[in-house]
């Protein structure tokens, strides 16, 4: 019995840590396509700011300077992102998938011709890195059963990115629905004509929305690199930005849907490492590829079928052109 | 009414203070097009003053310059008799200016008091703002009979509601002065009603209010005074009461406008179309047609009146094969007609019926096509044969259809979207017409459509009914079902109330019918009562409707 337990809270400790880029990724795509932009791009950001993160990490030896780093390439892209599709009101997806292309190929050849390690940033040693933060009382609290264990292994004992994208997601909710920010960028998703006669700009909110957007997926990024791993590697997002978009679908483009979405998916993502090499009875061993691809499949299947009528925000993918 | 007298008063006494809005010499050019040439207008405060003219003739235009969405090329606009240079949407609205749009600029997923303080808000915090909006909501109700539901959601109100909540929007922001572009368009009658009485009660709390329409008979019911604006240009001002409709129609086109339609009398032949027991059901399996049969003869027009959402569009879905009909035939010509399947327009198409859609630009155009193409939509297999396409003969096709009905510019490669709604409304009529069909559907053949064309889409529906077709037109517009039909058919929550002569019935007895109180006593002591008595009644039935409307829709979403 305690065995089993044991091993549950193991499996949730490990869904935490895989579901904290989705978090983060889910979230940035919230706020951009709240205000109405599209943002395919999530994917290449992630992978972008994880690069920068790594290698400034690498360079300067700070974990903080990485995590600028990251956020800093994350707002570039957003600009160009931004500037593509409000200013010169360009397809957003194509645009999206432009600096998707850009970053995976930018990451590797940089990496490359900087560090000589096939694409790879050197590797991170332990003070370079975001390291796991041991929460008051988890030490003496560790033995008492069940809730001594849940605090010391699930709730304590991750890095401070980990809690910074657990926080957000009720900060979100708050911003977007308490807020006159968050009022106005639901608005100005839905229908900007609407600001736009009152007497707001239209672009200028949809700058501040990427804005959030870009921190939170350099957040993320940086995380990926230099909390998760210990240093870049090639197309190391791996996905994550575009299931960030199938759970922010699935959840509906609310925050604490999106947390569980998120968190669904990490615990696929967790128990595909757990079952791989386990045999299964009747069908034998399954293939390692087959259980790495179950998260995948599991997205296909759940955005086909199971969500229902997701309405994305109205206005989302159309650029805004004021008639005069 | 009294209202003659006190409006001659009420201009008396503007006419000593600074005018509301005085604009001079305003002009405005969209490249080569001079939308506003010279504009001078004065609006005297604590009047309605009205705005009429034909679409394009540059109203909409000049109140956007007023609400600073186009700035002037040249030109004056003094508010309160100060001027000032209004460069945007929230300098108009500090300036006391508020509008009210044709098309609601409302987030439809957000509550009535977020879509209130959308953009007004006066702090960070969203929960003292909404406390704060919800009390002057409750005072602004009170005061003027706006009446909304702070905490509705937009798309769940019906239109007339949203309307109100667009003029709340503006008196929150402390509009002195309200322009409202084309607001009945979209209401129903009793629904207009109620909006009239918001703007009197406004009037009279001193707001000074501008109203751009095309209907004549508003003008003369709520305006003191009225401008006409004509290809750009300000024809004249006039005192609403010293002036009639037909000097305002002439004023609007430049020259006399026939209002009433002239035709002869009808030759009905053979039933061409006969419609048994239907019954149609909405999206959500809601019956919306009920039971309902009929017949349309060679030769005749008959006009289905009602107010609109009582089955209309479901009618004349099914009958053009769009819609699944649930229970029913459809014979045309003596024989049945299978409607059923994706492909049941088409089948009805070939068989010879014809049908002009109520919604021209969702349903009756793909706007991003160029003319020509339009002009084939639907009968494109007569041209060309197998995966051929005879653009030649399209485009020729297209050309002579232009010349005929009149279509402007006369240009078939232009891309749809670019016509007017009037031009719009003729191509998709060209089309139907053209293809020499034995029965036509006309649904709401001059909605949005100017005077001008108005009377040239009249006439045509006439010259096809004399070329011995049968002719179905359904239409919220009672004054066109009278002066067009042969035989008007009222229309009430899916079922026939009633039939009546164009010639001989009156509009009271057909509002009641639209309100569905039959002569048989359908709703108590219909009978011959006092006119006064006669209108509550309807407005009484209308208000009812329409909101339960909403709620079954929205009943079944959940």
């Amino acid at each position: 019995m305690m065995q089993y337990f044991n091993d549950l809270v193991l499996i949730f400790d490990s869904t935490v840590r895989l579901a904290v880029p989705l978090i983060l990724a889910c979230l940035a795509g919230l706020y951009s396509e709240r205000s109405g932009i599209v943002d395919i791009g999530l994917e290449g950001k992630l992978l972008g700011a994880a690069f920068a993160a790594a290698a400034m990490a690498a360079v300067s030896g700070s974990p903080w300077l990485g995590l600028l780093a990251g956020i800093g390439v994350a707002l570039c892209m957003s600009a160009i992102h931004g500037i593509a599709s409000i200013n010169l009101k360009g397809d957003q997806t194509i645009s999206g998938v432009a600096l998707n292309f850009l970053a995976a190929g930018l990451t590797t050849f940089l990496g490359q011709s900087w560090f000589h390690r096939g694409g790879f940033t050197p590797q991170l040693s332990a003070d370079q890195r975001f390291n796991p933060i041991t929460l008051p009382f988890a030490e003496q609290l560790k033995d008492v059963p069940i809730i001594g264990e849940i605090y010391w292994e699930l709730i304590s004992g991750h890095n401070i990115l980990t809690y910074v994208a657990f926080i957000a997601v009720p900060v979100t909710a708050f911003v977007l629905f308490k807020t006159r920010f968050g009022l106005r960028l639901r608005a100005v998703g839905e229908n900007p004509k609407a600001l736009d006669t009152a007497g707001m700009s239209v672009s200028w909110l949809r700058y501040q929305a990427l804005i959030i957007t870009a921190v939170l997926v350099g957040i993320g990024g940086t995380y990926l690199s230099i909390a998760q791993s210990a240093g870049f590697n090639n197309n190391m997002s791996a996905g994550r930005g575009y299931i960030a978009l199938a759970a922010l679908i699935f959840a509906k483009w609310k925050p604490w849907p999106a947390l569980l979405v998120c968190l669904l998916f990490g615990f696929l993502d967790a128990m595909q490492f757990r079952l791989q090499g386990i045999k299964f009875p009747v069908i034998g061993e399954v293939p390692v590829q087959a259980i790495q691809a179950l998260p995948y499949v599991l997205t296909i299947i759940l955005l086909a079928g199971f969500i229902g009528r997701a309405v994305a925000p109205k206005a989302s993918g159309i650029p805004y052109t004021k008639e005069r | 009414m009294a209202t003659q007298t006190s409006s001659k008063q009420r201009l008396e006494t503007a006419a000593a203070s600074a005018p509301a809005i005085e604009l001079r010499g305003i002009n405005k050019h969209f490249g080569a097009v001079h939308a506003n040439r010279d504009i001078d207008l004065i609006v005297r405060r604590g009047t309605v003053h009205g705005i009429v003219g034909e679409n394009g003739a540059g109203k909409s235009t000049l109140m956007s310059i007023l609400y600073g969405f186009y700035t002037a090329d040249s030109g004056q606009i003094l508010v309160n008799g100060q001027p000032h240079a209004i460069t945007d949407s929230r300098h108009a609205l500090a300036l006391g200016i508020g509008m009210v749009h044709q098309h609601f600029m409302l987030v439809e997923n957000f509550s009535v008091l977020e879509n209130v303080v959308l953009g007004a808000e006066d702090s960070p915090l969203l929960g003292k703002t909404l406390a704060h909006a919800r009390a002057q909501l409750k005072r602004l109700a009170t005061d003027y009979g706006l009446e909304v539901d702070p905490d509705a959601i937009i798309e769940d109100l019906s239109v007339g509601q949203q309307q109100r909540v667009e003029i709340l929007k503006a008196l929150y922001r402390g509009a002195e002065i309200l322009i409202l572009d084309e607001p009945t368009g979209v209401l129903t009658p009793a629904e207009a009603d109620h909006l009239f009485r918001i703007l009197r009660t406004l009037r009279d709390e001193g707001k000074t209010i501008l109203l751009i329409t095309h209907k004549l008979r508003e003008i003369m019911a709520i305006t003191d005074e009225v401008s006409v604006m004509r290809q750009g240009a300000m024809v004249k001002t006039l005192v609403t009461a010293q002036t009639s409709p037909p000097e305002l129609a002439e004023a609007m086109v430049g020259r006399r406008v026939l209002l009433r339609v002239e035709k002869g009398p009808a030759a009905p032949g053979k039933v061409m179309l006969e419609v048994q027991n239907l019954v149609v059901t909405d999206d959500f399996g809601i019956p919306r047609v009920k039971d309902i049969s009929f017949s349309v003869r060679a030769g005749e027009i008959v006009g289905i009146a009602g107010v609109s959402g009582n089955g209309q569009s479901e009618l004349l879905e099914a009958i053009s094969g769009m819609r699944d009909q649930l229970l029913g035939t459809v014979m045309l010509n003596g024989e049945p007609l299978s409607l059923r399947g994706d492909d049941g327009a088409a089948r009805a198409r070939l068989a010879g019926l014809a049908h002009v859609p109520e919604d021209r630009q969702r349903m009756g155009l793909v706007t991003v096509f160029q003319e020509w193409e339009n002009s084939i939509l639907g009968y494109h297999h007569e041209y060309g044969s197998g995966l051929g396409l005879d653009i030649a003969k399209a485009k020729a096709e297209a050309k002579e259809r232009i010349a005929k009905f009149d279509i402007r510019p006369a240009n078939s490669d232009l891309k749809t979207a670019n016509f007017s709604g009037g031009n719009q409304q003729k191509i998709v009529l060209a089309r139907e017409m053209e293809g020499n069909p034995d029965v036509l559907i006309v649904g709401q053949p001059t909605r949005g459509v100017d005077i001008g064309a108005i009377e040239f889409i009249h006439n045509q529906i006439i010259k096809m009914r004399d070329a011995g077709k049968a002719i179905l037109l359904v239409s919220v517009e009672l004054d066109e079902i009278r002066s067009l039909s042969d035989r008007i058919l009222v229309l009430f929550d899916g079922h026939i109330v009633g039939e009546a002569d164009p010639a001989t019935a009156d509009e009271g007895e057909l509002g009641l019918l639209m309100a569905g109180v039959t002569k048989d006593g359908h709703a108590p002591d219909a009978g011959p009562g006092t006119v006064p008595a006669h209108e509550t009644l309807i407005e009484k039935n209308l208000t009812e409707m329409s909101p339960q409307d909403n709620k079954d829709k929205s009943g079944l979403d959940e």
